[in-house]
């Protein structure tokens, strides 16, 4: 089977493959140079694929948007090229860094292959020496043994690029696939004949030519993996991410690792941000139907109270107002820095909330956490309150003494905490009288339903006062209860 | 718009037949466009899709808009989104006191056109003969997008800040974006004599709905770099020094990259050049930095933070400008 040593076409694809679609009647440009004879040429489609799995939304739509674009600006400029589709298909700060770097990745392969060929070209084929060729990609008809003792790096890599494109390297999805990818890029350059052929050389005793040829193929594996890690991060880093953040999301909070805390900060920015535009339109809500008589009369007295305007009645929502109680106790530490994350990023979407965290006592932290970076917040209230042993019932009184005036029936109260007061009183009536006051109490706990009620721990005690008391541990739990609570609100 | 009907319909589509041509026709009217700018003006056209401008405040994104009118001598539609922008206020309205006073005179002139009729039927025959006269164009008041689209020889029409409009409003925007077309209830769809070219700029106060974005172009136009800034100082205060306008772009591109509130744009930057000519001066020294500092910063924490390291940066800015320190 034969290859045509093309590069990956930059220039306009001559294969015409892809369905003759019929070209849009766009303004014609002078001088616009190479434009693909389809309306879709297969780089562009390839690339929109590697844009795709790099993690930036491409539409179907888009990607018409982007063909024509191409069909408008051309292939000849990589500049203007990378600033058209950028505007094409990149729609965030972060989509477009994104881009960047999957063109630059994308097109630098592109260039490579291009440039070999460029060198390789006017070569003519060397005479062919006894090896049988069996390799698919042949530089020229010569076979993958000798073009190893030639030493033909230029041919190589070509013949490279065109096993890889046929063994579909486009679909690898994940790293454990590298080995796999690499073996069938050899095979299909035809490395089993190579082999064969440097038996024969130990055979006819040259072992110096054989040696080479050993040394050789040993190099051609290294630039085979190398290829499909390049490949990979190309193709397949969308889908490692989503999957890992997959997992994230449903992790236990406490068993995460350091290294993923920059990773949750960012789904736990998204999670805030989508509930915050999910109920934030359901604030003011036209009621259909309503006339507001009293108003529509005002508001055409001009006309004579000829009703040319109509007024119709409106719902006004409220915004609901939430009081965080935190707990940042050494038992919940490692949860306690999510939840504080989690705080933060509330405060973000819900103008009207205020914050507590507490531990042995309880202090405000509504203006840490208005006022700072979030690492520096959480930091900031963990070194002044942080792992410390909790005493509940403390934390409920410093609460009542300070807030519980500013606690209507109007008010959402969430405890965050594994109400383990460490035997201390857990003065239960204080948050009898705080459900008496507030619209209702929820308790989060990160603890198992099992362990409950086990130890030191006081949640039935706690539990017939609060309006929901659930199990929380990971992103997906929390962002539930969230999504719950705004709900009601609205 | 001097003379909109006579302008032949290809001259905006002539001055956009390239890339570099909208560059320097952009420079010629005062805008100094970055490349990704130019190219977006471009395929605006060629592709008659908006372009969504996004970007920090001050960069130039309502200044891109104006000077594209300019360059493309076409009227500039204007419209300014805040909560509670409604369709009447977007698109079009009824001009209830015309209608009002129209009502008035008919009702005198009623009985003349229907006296002759003895049934009520055949009345209201005579009445349909006169077809909708309340709701026809003559009573339609129009308002920025119903204008942006009737206007003869084609406009620039610029959404200015469609992030501070209501979810509703932008869903409202689609049809008009897209096809341009809108559709009044009691007349029907109305097109676009002339394609406008539209721009929408947002400071992504919040996030923009997908629908919207795929419709557009999207532009980011971020703080441009020193030579660029260069450029754009020298063609806005033509009457600045050269050793000054380096200086001073070299210290507003260190003051970026503070730990800043509000970053300094590039509007900024020009009222300061501006500041500095005024006051005559001939270089950067920290006494004068500290007295005008109020014109670039506009937080009094950002001005605390930047007054402790203004002797450095002025030192730094002199380097890079080279200048001796």
């Amino acid at each position: 089977m034969s290859v045509d040593t093309g590069p990956l076409p930059l220039a306009p694809s001559r294969k015409g493959r892809g369905r003759p679609e019929p070209e849009l009647p766009l303004p014609s440009r002078e001088g616009v140079g190479g434009r693909g004879p389809g309306l879709t040429s297969e780089p562009l489609r390839q690339f929109l694929q590697a844009a795709r799995s790099v993690g930036i939304r491409v539409s179907a739509a888009e990607g018409i948007d982007a063909a024509r674009a191409v069909q408008v600006v051309g292939y000849s400029d990589r500049t203007v090229l990378k600033d058209t589709l950028s505007l094409v298909l990149a729609k965030t700060p972060d989509e477009k860094n994104l881009f960047d770097e999957c063109f630059d990745l994308y097109f630098r392969r592109d260039s490579l292959a291009q440039e070999d060929e460029a060198t390789t070209d006017p070569r003519a084929p060397t005479v062919q020496s006894g090896f049988g060729g069996e390799g698919s990609g042949g530089g020229g008809g010569r076979s993958l043994s000798q073009m190893l003792l030639d030493d033909d790096r230029a041919a190589l890599a070509t013949a490279m690029e065109a096993a890889a494109r046929e063994s579909g390297i486009q679909n690898i999805r994940f790293f454990t696939q590298k080995n796999l990818y690499a073996r069938r890029i050899l095979d299909r350059m035809g490395l089993r004949q190579v082999e064969r052929d440097m038996e024969a050389l130990r055979k006819d005793d040259q072992q110096v030519a054989a040696d080479r040829l050993e040394n050789r193929i040993e190099a051609l594996r290294d630039q085979a993996r190398d290829l499909v890690e390049r490949n990979l991060l190309l193709f397949a880093r969308g889908e490692t991410e989503k999957f890992r953040e997959e997992l994230l999301k449903s992790a236990r909070l406490s068993n995460l690792e350091r290294r993923d805390l920059e990773r949750m900060r960012v789904l736990v920015r998204a999670m805030a941000k989508r509930l915050a535009a999910r109920y934030a339109k359901t604030r003011r809500r036209r009621l259909r139907g309503h006339l507001d008589a009293r108003r529509t009369l005002r508001k055409n007295m001009g006309w004579g109270g000829i009703p040319f305007v109509t007024v119709w009645k409106q719902k006004r929502i409220e915004k609901p107002r939430v009081m965080v109680l935190c707990d940042v106790s050494g038992s919940v530490a490692a949860m306690a820095q999510f939840l504080l994350m989690f705080l933060y990023a509330l405060n973000e979407a819900l103008k009207d909330i205020r914050s507590f965290a507490f531990a042995g006592s309880l202090i405000e932290v509504s203006d840490i956490l208005e006022s700072e970076p979030i690492e520096t917040a959480i930091a900031k209230i963990m070194q002044a309150m942080g792992f410390g042993s909790s005493n509940y019932g403390n934390s409920l009184a410093d609460f009542e003494d300070g807030w519980m005036r500013l606690v209507s029936n109007k008010t959402t109260i969430i405890i965050l905490g594994d109400a383990r007061g460490n035997r201390t009183d857990p003065r239960t009536e204080i948050l009898q009288r705080l459900s008496q006051r507030a619209k209702r109490i929820i308790w989060l706990n990160p603890e198992f339903r099992s362990a409950w009620g086990t130890g030191d721990s006081d949640m039935f005690r706690y539990k017939p006062y609060c309006n929901v008391v659930t199990v929380c541990n990971t992103l997906r739990h929390l962002e539930r209860v969230v999504s719950d609570l705004l709900k009601d609100a609205a | 718009m001097p003379d909109a009907g006579v302008a032949p319909a290809g001259s905006a589509a002539h001055k956009l037949a390239s890339i570099e041509a909208v560059e320097l026709g952009l420079a010629s009217v005062g805008y100094i466009p970055s490349r990704q700018i130019s190219t977006a003006v471009y395929l605006a056209q060629h592709l008659q899709k908006p372009i969504l401008v996004e970007g920090p405040a001050g960069v130039g994104k309502t200044e891109l808009a104006k000077s594209v009118a300019a360059f493309l001598d076409l009227t500039l539609i204007r419209m300014q989104c805040y909560e509670g922008l409604d369709e009447a206020k977007a698109l079009y309205e009824w001009k209830y006191g015309k209608q009002l006073l129209y009502t008035q005179i008919l009702k005198d002139k009623i009985g003349d056109v229907i006296g002759a009729t003895e049934s009520l039927p055949a009345a209201l025959d005579k009445l349909h003969a006169f077809g909708d006269i309340f709701f026809s164009h003559q009573f339609l008041e129009p308002r920025p997008l119903l204008r942006a689209l009737q206007q003869p020889g084609g406009a620039v029409l610029l959404i200015d800040e469609i992030d501070k409009s209501d979810q509703e409003f932008e869903a409202f925007l689609l049809e008009i974006l897209s096809d341009y077309q809108v559709t009044i209830p009691e007349i029907g769809s109305v097109h676009a004599v002339e394609t406008p070219i539209v721009l929408l700029t947002s400071n992504s106060t919040r996030d923009l709905g997908d629908a919207l974005k795929r419709r557009c172009l999207h532009l980011h136009i971020g703080f441009p770099d020193a030579k660029l800034e260069g450029r754009i100082i020298e063609s806005r205060v033509p009457g600045i020094e050269k050793s000054l306008r380096r200086e001073l772009v070299a210290f507003v591109q260190q003051l970026r990259t503070l730990d800043l509130k509000k970053l300094p744009s590039v509007s900024e930057t020009i009222d300061w050049a501006r500041v500095l000519v005024l006051l005559h001066a001939a270089a950067l020294d920290t006494e004068m930095v500290h007295d005008t500092l109020n014109v670039l910063l506009k937080f009094e924490a950002d001005i605390e933070v930047a007054n402790k390291q203004i002797a450095t940066l002025t030192q730094k800015a002199r380097q890079e400008a080279g200048l001796p320190g």
